[in-house]
Parts: C-alpha cells; structure tokens; sequence
C-alpha cells in the first residue's frame, strides 16, 4: 500500500504570538537577588518570601534528574523566569486589553464563558489578567481566585496547604517552582458544597524565554464536589521554553475532585509538570488528561489515598508527533483499607514521535482489600514512532486486587482498505481510527473540550481543523 | 501469465442479450440494459500469485448477477480488484465503471462513484459508533451535509426491516457484533449509503436461515433499475430467496460458465467438479 504522507502540523491557530510587551522582565538566571526582587514585586508576605529562599537552597543542591528524556538542553540561565503582563487584575471583560482579548478570542475562552462555566480564571504569561465568577458560587463561600490574592487574603488556608502536598524537595524542578512560582487558581470549596457547573482555567505562555510556573491549589472541603478544568496552549519560539507549574489537589473526607486538563504546548516546551492530590477517607479524585504539543513532557500526576475507602480514576492520552518525546504516566499509592484506583492510559505516536507511559502502583502493608487495576493502550500510525511502557508496581500486601494489561498497535492495512471503501480517503481513514481511540478519553471531557480535543487530533493528523 | 478468457463464453448468453433487448424494447422503465459495469481480461496476483486470469464480466444496470465458485477460485480476488485493494496488484485488463476507467482509481474515489462492497470479514473501528460512521461516510459518498435528525430516522426504518436492535446505532461499528449481526449491518450500510453497484461478498455465508432471508430481504429493498448487485458466495443458499438474473461459475481464475438461476441448481446438486479443468 502506498504510504500516504502526512502532513506536518499547521499550528498557526494555536500558534499566535502577541508582541512581547511588558513592563517588567527580571534578569536573566537564578540568584538570591532575583527571587528577593521577585517576591517583592509580589507584595510577598515574610513567610512566603522566606519560603521561596528556602526552595532555591534546595534547587541549587538538586541534580537533575537522571532518568527519563534527555533535558540536557535545558540552561536555566538563559530563562527570564518573570514576566509581567501590561495589566492589572480585570474581573470584566471590556478591561481586558485588545492584543490579549485578540489571542484569548482565538483560543474561544469567551465561547467557553458563554456556556455558562462558573468561572474563567485565564492566565496570561505570569499574571492573572481576567476573572470572574457567578454570584451564586461566592454566596455559597466558593473561593476562586489567582494565587496570589489567595496568598494576601486567605494566609491560613493557604499557609496550610501550599506545597504541603508537594513538598519542595520533591525534585528539582519542583524546588525551582517553589523559588519563583507565579500566577496560577486558588480554589476552596466548603464542606458540603456541590458546585454542579465545572470552574475552568485558561493559560497560555506568551513571552520568549520566559518560563511559567503557575501553582494551582485546590481544596475541596468534607463531602464537597467540584470539576475545575485546566486548559493550556503556548505560541511558537525558537527558544526552548520550560513549563514547571504544580498542581496540589486536597480532596477531604467524603469530598469529589475531578480535574481535566488539556495540555496543548507549542514543539519547543519542556512540559515539566509536577500535580498530586492527597484523597480522604470515602473521597474521590478523577484525573482527566489530554497532553498535545511540547518537545519533552515529563508529566505523572499522583494520588495518595490516605483514608479509608478512597479511590481515584485516571484517564488520559498522550499524542506525540515529530521531534516530540512524551514521557507520561500515573503514580497512585494506596495508604489505606478499601482503596481502589483504576487506570486507563492512551498513547499515539506517529512521524517518529515517542510516547512512554510511566507508572508507579504501590499498595501499602495496610491497604487491604484494595483494588488496583490499570490498561495502557498504544497507537503507532507508522513504522519509525516508538512507543513503550515502565510500570513500577510494588504491591506490599496479599490481600488486593491488582490488574496490569498493556496492548500496543498499528493501524492494519485492512482497516484502512474497509473505510476507503465506505468513501473515506486514507487521512479521513486514518483520523477516524484515532478520533475513536481517543474517544473513550475524550467522552470524559466536557462537550467543547472534546470538540477541542478532537480539532487537535485533526490538526495534529492532517493539519487542518474539520 | 493472462490468457484470453473469453473463449469459453457460452452461446446461452447471446440469446440472453437477445432476451435483453427485447425487455428494453417492451419494457420503457429507465437505466434497464445500460451498461454500470465491465471487466475487460482482468488479471490480478496476490502476493505474486496468479489469482484472476482474465475475467470478462458485464454488469448492466437492473440486474443481479452471482459469481460462484468453490474455495480458492478467485472470488474474493474479483471483489477487491473492483474496488482497487493495494493488497492486489493488476497486471493486465481493465474495468470500466459508468463510463469511467476505475482499474487504477483509488479505493476511496471508486466507493464515491458508487461501488460498495460488503465485507466477508467486516473491520471493528472501536471508540466510532454506527451513527456517526455511517453519517461521515454518507457526507463523503454525496458530497453533501447530512441532517441528523432525518438521517437518524432512515437509520432506524432501515435497522426495523433489517431485525437490527436499534440499539446498535451507538455502539461502536462492528465491536463485539456476532457474525450474523456484522453481516446485517454491512446490508445496514448498502442501503444508507446507497450506491450504484453494490458487490456483496459472501454475505451470506455463516448465516442461518433466517437471517438469510433478512439479507435477501435487504437486496430487494435497495434493488431498483438503475442500480445493481453482484453477489458472490460459495454456495447457493441465498438463491433459495432471491431471484437472480446470472449466475457465473469461477473456477481457478476464470469464469468457466454463465448462465441463468437454473445454472445455481445445476451445481447445488452437482458441485463444481464437472468444471475443474
């Protein structure tokens, strides 16, 4: 069969670039000096500032780590890692300047307000220039805000929580975050509280060499609910760009967390990513990840299910393209009776692109009568894309459920043959295979996610939007 | 190597055509005795094996032909040359199709001129439902948007008549269907989809009785005078409920008899030995 080239892809829809303009871009490198300007910028509190010194001693005594992607490339001194946009917070729309409400318009964020989301909490470079929020939330005591209003207005809840999940010797990147974190959604939801329409955040990276750190901390109170859906997009330099954002997730006892990202970062970005949620007794946190774009991800969300009867589901697929090394997966340990967790991990390389899904399962002594089960599935759309699987299981007790099943395909000639049959030309063929492939992922999304994520898989196949 | 295989085209056929023009002559319904298709000295290899070794086939529109043939004669072969499989590689002959030379088109060209063709062994497409293919492949195959809601009430009248749990409309095409159900939903597709010339390709092999008859029942509804079927089986068990008007025998490679419904009876009672070598 004649093999069909497809084409590279068109990014230029996501690929918009404003003029980089700003009003504060710090000196290039990591010193003392910079992260004490930083945090007086911020208006920082002593405890923060002190935190963020602490976290740098930390970062300069890390090495790199030394398994995984080859991130040698990576020089930290030549990335400005602080960069102010033009305006202050707006909590209305028409104050949102026109470049930035340009890009924004583009990427559909007011599409998404419009369909009624609770919120837009949207992310341009480091600040956050664009919030709002439905009344009836903040009668009910829902806090959604950017970090750093959170840090000035609620010291406690947040001095409590940050970086306690994630603790700042977790790895390098994670102590860098904590030295120069910026921006980012602070969320709480009361004890009790059922939020029924999902929070959404947007943020994109939109400054040469600046790298972003947003720190996402979201805490869902006793028998509370919440769906809070993170979307990322990034312009196109030439310069390699690093995303080391955290995400800390605490879903208290009897509480629902599901948190959907979509990660969609322009061929040039190391996407290194630290996210964990720490699960309470008969609580439950949902992770639902799509991971697009980025030259190197190295990205494995966690769940700790530390009370009795927690669970947790994962459900994500990676797409990696040329040039691109993906390196993602799933940790979940299991600390306490009764705790389930189940793992549905989707890969799909093509034009030499690497996907590995990395794992960890660890089931404690005490973790008894817990259920594990996990399924990665890969896609290979060619004969020169790689696709491999690392999982670490460490089971501690007799007493469990655990599954573990791995499949990894191509796309059969015959398949392709009986859909050219019914009208479709090869790409059409090949695009529908994968867009039902991703599609027990992409049923997971809300409705304008999944239509965004399966754009993606069009453009990321054929490199035009259908 | 290709041999001429028309040498053995029996004189039956003449008088057959004859039959023909007198039926155009008395008969004023449009497309009856235009040509849809024709297979010029095809010769096709698998895997660098000589499989077709110059078949000679005319198909005009209105009518329903058989290819029998026992196992390894080149049926399937003749099937997915029709649609140009890449698995097959041509090597002399032509086809032509409405008018149009389609030997070397590609599949997916050839489907939206109007050829379908029912599969032996249907492909699974996980996670891509029975609506929303059928829809996309309706789109492609017209060229025109399809309405949901219209087309979701024509899927469902067809899937009533077909004995299909409508039920299957949003499961994903072919996963986890029983043989019969993947046969009832490739008769599902011929009839959304509409074509020219619909090629059925063992259909009704592995099938019992009943559903034989649903699959019977399936060719009359889409069978009109403009468009028409070839069906291609093994044996003659759809011709207990189908009304056919030629019936080819195959047999290494080559069509070695045609005839009429009474051809099918001849060798279901005394198999194709008579016409092996």
């Amino acid at each position: 069969m004649a093999k069909t080239k497809l084409e590279e892809i068109n990014r230029n829809i996501y690929d918009i670039k404003n003029k980089d303009e700003y009003d504060f871009k710090i000196k290039k490198g990591l010193t003392k000096e910079i992260i004490e300007e930083i945090s007086k910028q911020k208006n920082d509190p002593d405890w923060m500032r002190e935190f963020r010194l602490k976290a740098l001693d930390v970062y300069n005594k890390l090495e790199l780590p030394t398994w995984g992607p080859d991130i040698s490339e990576l020089n930290m001194d030549e990335i400005a890692t602080y960069v102010r946009p033009k305006t202050g917070l707006s909590n209305s729309w028409e104050d949102v300047p026109e470049d930035i409400k340009s890009t924004f318009d583009k990427l559909g964020i007011p599409e998404a307000e419009k369909r009624s989301l609770a919120g837009v909490g949207a992310q341009y470079d480091s600040e956050v220039v664009y919030h709002s929020m439905k009344e009836d939330l903040i009668k009910q005591g829902v806090v959604y805000t950017d970090m750093e209003t959170a840090v000035r207005e609620y010291p406690d809840l947040v001095r409590d929580h940050f970086m306690k999940c994630v603790p700042v010797n977790d790895h390098k990147f994670v102590a860098l975050h904590g030295a120069v974190w910026s921006g980012g959604s602070f969320v709480y939801v009361p004890k009790g509280v059922k939020v029924d329409i999902p929070l959404q955040s947007y943020f994109r990276l939109n400054s040469p060499e600046s790298g972003q750190f947003e720190h996402t901390l979201i805490i869902v109170d006793e028998g509370a609910s919440l769906h809070f859906i993170e979307g990322c997009s990034a312009p196109k330099y030439n310069k390699v760009n690093l995303h080391a954002g955290c995400v800390e997730l605490y879903v208290k006892d009897n509480a629902y967390l599901r948190y959907s990202t979509i990660e969609n970062w322009s061929k040039n970005m190391l996407n290194l990513n630290t996210k964990k949620a720490i699960v309470g007794k008969n609580a439950q946190v949902d992770w639902v990840t799509g991971s697009f774009g980025s030259k190197i991800s190295m990205l494995y969300p966690m769940s700790i299910l530390n009370g009795e009867g927690a669970k947790t589901e994962y459900t994500g697929i990676s797409f990696a393209g040329k040039g691109q090394n993906l390196d993602n997966g799933f940790k979940v340990v299991h600390n306490a009776e009764n705790t389930s967790s189940l793992v549905n991990a989707k890969s799909i390389s093509k034009n030499g692109g690497k996907c590995t899904y990395r794992s960890l399962v660890r089931i404690n002594e005490k973790a008894k009568n817990s259920k594990s089960s996990v399924s990665c599935e890969s896609l290979m759309l060619d004969d020169i894309s790689i696709s491999d699987t690392i999982p670490v299981n460490d089971i501690r007790t007799d007493e469990v459920e655990f599954s573990h099943e791995a499949k990894i395909g191509k796309i059969s000639d015959k398949t392709i043959f009986y859909l050219m049959s019914r009208g479709l030309s090869e790409e059409d063929a090949k695009a529908m295979i994968v867009r039902g492939f991703a599609y027990p992922i992409s049923k997971e999304l809300p409705v304008e996610y999944a239509v965004e994520m399966n754009n993606l898989i069009n453009l990321e196949l054929d490199g035009a939007i259908g | 190597m290709c041999v001429g295989a028309n040498s053995i085209r029996p004189q039956m056929i003449i008088l057959k055509d004859l039959l023909k023009i007198k039926i155009i002559c008395n008969n004023k319904k449009k497309g009856l005795g235009i040509m849809l298709l024709e297979i010029n000295d095809l010769c096709v290899n698998a895997e660098d094996k000589e499989i077709l070794k110059g078949i000679n086939l005319k198909i005009n529109k209105g009518e329903i032909h058989v290819i029998m043939g026992p196992n390894g004669s080149g049926k399937t072969t003749t099937a997915n040359a029709i649609l140009n499989n890449p698995a097959y590689t041509k090597i002399g002959g032509n086809i032509i199709f409405d008018g149009q030379d389609i030997t070397h088109e590609k599949t997916d060209e050839i489907a939206r001129k109007g050829v379908f063709m029912s599969f032996q062994l249907p492909e699974e497409i996980p996670g891509v439902s029975v609506t929303n293919f059928l829809k996309y492949a309706k789109n492609k195959v017209t060229g025109e948007p399809v309405k949901i809601f219209a087309f979701k009430e024509e899927l469902k009248k067809y899937m009533e008549e077909l004995n299909m749990n409508p039920k299957y409309m949003e499961r994903s095409l072919n996963v986890g269907f029983s043989g019969g159900e993947k046969k009832k939903n490739e008769i599902l597709q011929m009839l959304v989809l509409n074509p020219k010339l619909a090629i059925l390709d063992e259909t009704d092999s592995g099938l019992d009785v009943d559903a034989i008859k649903t699959v019977s029942k399936g060719i009359e509804m889409f069978k009109n005078e403009n468009n028409a079927v070839l069906i291609i089986t093994h044996n003659t068990k759809i011709l207990h409920s189908l009304k056919v008007d030629y019936v080819h025998v195959l047999v290494n490679g080559k069509i070695v008899k045609t005839g009429t419904q009474e051809l099918a009876k001849e060798i279901e009672e005394n198999g194709y030995s008579k016409y092996k070598n």
